[in-house]
């Protein structure tokens, strides 16, 4: 079993393997199963990826009326516009905040790794895939190759925002993400380490601070910057940009900064955007009670 | 390692909005009512750390409940959960105490019924993964990444053997394995995790062996 990026890495290219198949195989392994069953779970996991994605574009609202309809206004802008940011960021920026959209307002979901961030690795996903056009099985294996290095930040530093922070959820997410795009682009094994690297260094230290203690306000809008951030560190992984420090070493100082937050900004909704004027406001507003 | 699975990275399939408060949470009710063997009457539900202070934001309320009516982390009838159980007749109170815990997502639950009650306490260790840390005051770890059979026996010797002679017999193989008691001769709890899943005639004649009381499986 691999515990770090670079055992994962290391395994990959001793064996001439994708990451992807490092960890099917690991998966077939430790549950006892057999590949097609492996794929099939995966399978349903990107359905509900997919059915989350087609809701979000129609336009939901959570019950405080806080988020919701993001996805359909930025859809609709890059129907009418030349988006600056280019069409495929605009679209994974969108699918993402879409997706999380569907979660605020407490529709199904696929936790990855949670469900507050679950927008990154789907949203990237299917904007992706619009330019690459990938067979159904890549797309499968996008999700396992974003779930091995997951699994190595939640057993070496932490996957959830109370534990971690933010740098924890959509950090870990958007780096997941930044591997799986190299992976599908036709990169390396270390090309995707080098992506989770340069993607979650961009995202340390951020904090998990919700307004009114509920998974919208920002949370929306960090999936947004999560998947972002995911796509320009696979184009610098891809261009042969390396990260200084390595992968593992970014873990490991994730884990640190989070050891290091108070609790006031780790999902208690005490501090940070929480604790603006607006952020007490709404939370008065919406369960009547002061901070 | 504490996450084994790929499936616990990329899942669960849930209703939002949080994998830690709130699949997480459905995960701790349904262990606690699958451990209790039935539906509760009333469940007494002590929230702490980061529970404690976003559980209504998060749904980790009617998550709990949920979870005891035995939905999964995905039934889209999740939100209702509070309605439901007023429906059933399962009373739940919540409690926020500001005791200190080690983990800041954890959930005590003390539920039962006219003739018997069980107290779990568990933490959600992020993206719905969660742990049993104590079970009717005995300290334990379940890690939930395999299949799991919970013993209360009394403390007599022989009473271990008499268990882990019928699941050898079973070819069930014992991966992890923790016995705690409360005193000498007192109540005593066996917490034995499985490669293989223990089926129902197994935990029949387990019942039936020396000096247990009560057995209870989670299946990983």
């Amino acid at each position: 079993m691999f515990r770090t990026v670079q055992e994962l890495v290391e395994i990959a290219e001793k064996e001439n393997l994708l990451i992807s198949e490092v960890m099917i195989r690991q998966e077939m392994d430790v549950k006892n199963k057999i590949r097609e069953e492996v794929f099939a779970e995966m399978e349903r996991n990107l359905q509900v990826m997919e059915k989350a994605v087609e809701d979000s574009l129609k336009g939901v609202q959570s019950v405080t009326g806080l988020t919701g309809g993001d996805a359909v206004k930025i859809q609709t802008y890059m129907r009418e516009n030349t988006p600056l940011s280019g069409h495929l960021m605009l679209d994974a920026v969108s699918k993402a905040m879409g997706t999380n959209e569907v979660n605020a307002a407490m529709g199904v979901i696929c936790a990855t790794p949670t469900a507050g961030s679950a927008g990154v690795v789907p949203g990237t996903l299917f904007a992706v895939k619009e330019q690459l056009h990938p067979t159904r099985e890549q797309m499968i294996r996008y999700l396992f190759t974003a779930g091995a290095f997951g699994l190595v930040v939640a057993n070496n530093a932490f996957i959830s925002g109370a534990a971690g922070g933010c740098q924890a959820e959509v950090g870990s997410a958007g780096a997941m993400a930044s591997a799986a795009i190299v992976e599908m682009a036709g990169g390396t094994p270390q090309q995707s380490a080098e992506a989770f690297a340069m993607t979650l260094k961009n995202m340390l230290g951020l904090v998990c601070d919700p307004v009114a203690g509920l998974v919208e306000v920002p949370c929306v809008k960090r999936n947004a910057g999560g998947s972002a951030l995911a796509v320009v560190s696979a184009d610098l992984a891809l261009a042969g940009v390396t990260s200084r420090i390595p992968c593992d070493e970014v873990i490991g100082a994730m884990y640190r900064i989070g050891r290091q937050m108070p609790s006031s900004l780790r999902e208690t909704g005490e501090g940070g955007l929480a604790d603006t004027p607006t952020g007490r406001f709404l939370k008065e507003k919406i369960f009547g009670t002061t901070v | 390692m504490k996450y084994n699975s790929v499936f616990d990275i990329i899942g669960p399939v849930m209703v939002g909005p949080s994998s830690s408060h709130t699949a997480g949470a459905a995960r701790i009710g349904l262990a606690a009512r699958n451990l209790f063997g039935k539906q509760p009457k009333w469940a007494k539900i002590h929230l702490y750390g980061s529970f404690a202070k976003t559980y209504q934001g998060h749904g980790t309320d009617f998550a709990l409940a949920g979870g005891l009516l035995g939905f999964p982390t995905e039934d889209t009838r999740m939100s209702k959960a509070l309605e439901i159980a007023k429906d059933e007749e399962l009373h739940i109170e919540f409690i926020e105490d500001s005791a200190k815990t080690d983990h800041p997502n954890t959930v005590r639950l003390i539920i039962g019924d006219d003739e018997d009650s069980l107290e779990i306490v568990g933490i959600s260790i992020g993206g719905g993964k969660v742990e049993i840390t104590e079970l009717n005051g005995f300290a334990l770890r379940l890690s939930g990444n395999h299949p799991a059979i919970l013993i209360m026996h009394n403390d007599r010797f022989g009473a271990i053997a008499s268990v882990t002679k019928i699941l050898a017999k079973h070819e069930i193989n014992i991966g992890h394995m923790e016995v705690n008691r409360k005193d000498v001769g007192k109540e005593a709890l066996m917490v034995i995790e499985t490669d293989q899943n223990v089926e129902d005639d197994i935990l029949l004649e387990l019942k039936e062996a020396d000096h247990i009381i009560q057995i209870a499986k989670i299946v990983s």
